[in-house]
């Protein structure tokens, strides 16, 4: 590739700028992550917090590896832009909250070696670098990533301190069984697997109960849907992100399982139930608006989540996990180039398919 | 159909980008007319088409407005003197393009009288015939005042030709910075509604448009009021998004009507001319005066008195800056020397650069207002993508031109590309997309030129092998026709000599 006439000082116009960027965008992106964030580390405590930090730490030191062995000359201008920070960040908040150290390491390693550097770096992988490794943790060590505990607020007498916080985080000190939960989605799918079906399983003491404020057990940053939607609010105000692909996310997520629910409440969970459990929210409006992995143009977004929305009722309600936003999420992932060759604009003057328009003949010539 | 409009209306968050327009103070600031030079600087080419071809010897002594270079082909402009003196010099001046090279032009030395030619003006332009018209205009080297510097008569007589209906006229200025246009529309709005009217008798169009951006209510209020007694003339006010002012955007913002992409404006009825050309056909037609001066912005952070000034063209661009009022703190601030707008004029090397037909702007910029930072890797955040007026995919063209693919670049629509700089401006990653848009068309037009020549000489090669076939074949015909003459000349002998033998 030839990019000498490109690295010369640059003399075409525009010589005006209109001020955005990388790392403005992604720094919009984390303001709007923090209200769930805080929230996650009152709900579940210092281990929460030293997951999210050494999620964090690991991606960036993981891509300043990855960079140093490539031999690029750009580190720290890399490193400042952003992008690693964000796919720590939006790990951990997919990730159990009291789940050990290493899980927070081989996951940086995943979403930024194997997601995101072998690739090509930032912008060129085909993968949302946080499923990838958020998939392959799950995938690969089940046990410690569907550890649920219940909420247990920092100023609860029972909430572990900062020592007993890293000690756990650490893995020296057992989780103590009594604040061991299942998440609603998983809860009822065990359930279901025994025979009982929604209505008695969800109206037995047991169930997990399920509300807008996040006061549940769920992954650390994910069961605050109202935070989490407020944030993805901020950032549509805010033009970075735009309406189509939340809103199909979710209305692919909802319309199946609002004509399931109808049709058969004891089998299929209600649309309140799908929206706020698991990965939905945070899914529709911070993983499948990243946009190095989701189509260009308006109509691709809608058609990308739509098929997210849908791929993730299907999962959750036949396939044998109980959330499925991730792997939804990767799937579509691997068709974006598909629906970006599909759904182009209009150029002006052409029709969709790219001939000139005909020139009216009406007038005599 | 109400749901399919929301629901288009929700799919396409509309072109275009909206950048601090920076119009004023200048905009407000009145006119000032620069006294003439002692020397102006005359490129022959001035305008889009072939180069005007000299008429006149060093040593000559012009009046004002006398032809010096006359138009050459179908698309070009002739070049007048812009005062009264002495022509010094025929030779190569550096040009209003950012490479820096030279072009042939006319140095005029200034007499200091100023003394106009003898001038052929018509009282009633409206009695003269339309072709009578666009003969005048094209006498008087009229180009599009606008920038892109087409000659006006062409493009006139094509739309008498062509039958059009619609005369849009381009009052949208929609580059930032510049206020010409705005500050000739707020002065001379009677003169610029009579040249529309002789522009519509000239195409036989019958309604004219005016397009003006809504960042302009005093030029809109005072071109509505001269329009107000000629119903043909309509003033239009449309919102402020650049590029409102490109000609394929403006006329679909104001009829409705979309260029084919291989068409004209011509094809779908339509011609559209700034209101600056407007004006200067006006004094060309009525007053038989030639093209020879213009407003020129001069602005810009280091500007030290931005403003409008009446600039006779050739004028160098430091005598304007310094008549301007000069840079602030001798310029210590400036980052780039612009001329045109900041979207899409061209940087100049230095400021010995004269002021064309088609300069519509000076601007010194300092390094707030250029932003200049290191590209970074694209992250596809698709800004590009809802930013372009002509719906391109700039990240996708841009990443072919990478890999040097532009033939799949041409299939995603980089032809279709007008350059207006949006792609760019919004860019987070600082690309310069149109740097490679425009590597690639010129990388397209050499690979053409040497397919050309290729062809030419492959051509030529074939000839020469079938000429000397040709050669090759005639002398062995002849040689095989002399065989046989020599041996039907031996058997004649031989026989003859035998029958001599017999009969002895």
């Amino acid at each position: 590739m030839n990019t000498a006439p490109f690295t010369a000082q640059p003399v075409a116009s525009p010589h005006a700028h209109g001020g955005n960027s990388v790392t403005r965008t992604m720094f919009r992106v984390q303001l709007a992550l923090v209200p769930a964030t805080l929230y996650g580390f009152w709900l579940f405590g210092w281990p929460a917090f030293f997951l999210w930090l050494l999620t964090i730490l690991a991606c960036l030191g993981f891509e300043a590896l990855s960079l140093k062995c490539m031999g690029s000359g750009r580190i720290k201008a890399t490193l400042h832009d952003g992008s690693a920070l964000l796919t720590g960040w939006l790990l951990a908040m997919t990730l159990p909250p009291w789940a050990p150290w290493w899980v927070a390491v081989v996951g940086g390693f995943i979403a930024i070696v194997i997601g995101k550097q072998v690739f090509g770096g930032i912008g060129q992988n085909v993968f949302n670098p946080a499923m990838v490794a958020r998939v392959a943790l799950l995938v690969s060590f089940p046990v410690p990533l569907t550890q649920w505990v219940t909420p247990l607020p920092m100023t609860h007498l029972a909430a572990p301190d900062f020592v007993d916080g890293l000690r756990i985080f650490l893995g020296s000190l057992p989780q103590p069984d009594a604040i061991a939960s299942a998440s609603l989605l998983g809860f009822t799918k065990t359930e279901m697997s025994r025979g009982i079906d929604l209505i008695h399983s969800l109206g037995g003491e047991h169930a997990p109960a399920l509300s807008w404020i996040g006061a549940r057990s769920g992954s650390f940053g994910e069961s605050a849907s109202l935070l989490v939607l407020a944030g993805g609010v901020y950032l549509l105000l805010c033009r970075i992100i735009t309406w189509h692909a939340p809103a199909a996310v979710l209305a692919g997520l909802a319309i199946p399982s609002a004509i399931g629910h109808a049709v058969d409440p004891a089998h299929y969970l209600s649309v309140e139930t799908h929206l706020l459990s698991g990965a939905a929210v945070l899914g529709a409006f911070f993983i499948a608006t990243d946009y190095v992995t989701s189509p260009n143009t308006g109509a691709g977004q809608i058609v990308f989540g739509l098929g997210i929305g849908l791929l993730t009722w299907v999962i959750r309600t036949f396939g044998g996990y109980p959330e499925g936003m991730a792997f939804a999420i990767l799937l579509m992932n691997a068709l974006t180039p598909v629906i970006d060759r599909f759904a182009k604009p209009r150029i002006l003057g052409r029709d969709r398919k790219g001939k000139a328009l005909d020139v009216p003949q009406t007038k005599g010539a | 159909m109400g749901f399919m409009n929301l629901f288009k209306h929700f799919l396409s968050d509309g072109w275009g980008v909206h950048p601090d327009d920076h119009k004023r103070p200048a905009a407000d600031a009145p006119v000032r007319i620069m006294p003439v030079p002692t020397k102006l600087y005359l490129p022959l080419q001035q305008h889009l088409g072939g180069p005007a071809r000299p008429v006149v010897l060093v040593g000559q002594k012009v009046k004002k407005g006398e032809i010096i270079a006359e138009a050459q082909g179908m698309v070009s402009a002739p070049i007048h003197a812009p005062t009264s003196g002495t022509i010094v010099a025929v030779t190569e001046v550096t040009a209003p393009h950012p490479s820096g090279l030279t072009l042939p032009a006319i140095i005029l030395e200034s007499d200091g009288a100023d003394e106009w030619c003898e001038l052929r003006g018509c009282n009633d332009p409206f009695a003269l015939e339309p072709a009578e018209i666009g003969k005048r205009v094209a006498a008087a080297g009229v180009v599009g005042l606008g920038g892109a510097a087409f000659p006006s008569a062409v493009k006139l007589i094509g739309a008498s030709r062509a039958q059009v209906t619609t005369l849009v006229i381009n009052g949208g200025e929609c580059e930032p910075y510049l206020s010409c246009d705005d500050r000739l529309m707020r002065d001379a709005a009677a003169g610029i509604v009579d040249g529309i009217r002789i522009m519509l008798h000239a195409t036989g169009a019958q309604i004219a448009l005016v397009g003006i951006e809504d960042n302009k209510p005093e030029a809109i209020a005072t071109m509505a009021a001269a329009t107000a007694d000629f119903p043909q003339v309509q003033v239009r006010p449309v919102p402020a998004r650049y590029p409102m002012g490109s000609e394929k955007q403006l006329i679909q913002v104001l009829t409705g009507i979309e260029v084919p992409a291989d068409g004209r404006p011509a094809d779908i009825g339509v011609v559209v001319h700034n209101v600056g050309t407007a004006l200067a056909v006006r004094v060309a037609v009525r007053e038989g005066k030639p093209l020879i001066s213009r407003l020129v912005t001069v602005n810009g952070a280091c500007a030290s008195a931005p403003g409008n000034i009446e600039v006779r063209v050739g004028t160098l661009a430091e005598e304007v800056i310094a008549y301007a009022g000069g840079l602030k703190g001798e310029g210590l601030g400036l980052a780039r020397r612009v001329m045109g707008g900041p979207m899409m004029g061209m940087q100049i090397p230095h400021w010995r650069v004269p002021v064309v037909k088609g300069t519509s702007g000076i601007l010194a910029l300092d390094a707030g207002e250029v932003a200049e930072q290191e590209p970074n890797p694209c992250i596809r955040c698709g800004s590009c993508v809802k930013a372009c007026p002509m719906g391109l995919l700039p990240l996708e063209m841009s990443a072919r031109i990478r890999s040097e693919a532009f033939d799949e670049a041409i299939d995603l629509g980089l032809k279709d590309c007008i350059a207006c700089g949006c792609c760019a401006y919004v860019c987070p990653s600082r690309i310069p997309l149109v740097q490679y848009f425009v590597h690639a068309k010129g990388e397209l037009a050499a690979q053409d030129r040497a397919k050309l020549r290729t062809e030419a000489t492959k051509k030529l090669a074939q000839q020469r092998q079938e000429r000397l076939e040709r050669e090759a074949r005639e002398k062995a015909e002849a040689a095989a026709r002399r065989k046989a003459e020599r041996e039907a000349a031996a058997k004649a002998t031989a026989a003859t000599a035998e029958t001599q033998g017999a009969s002895a």
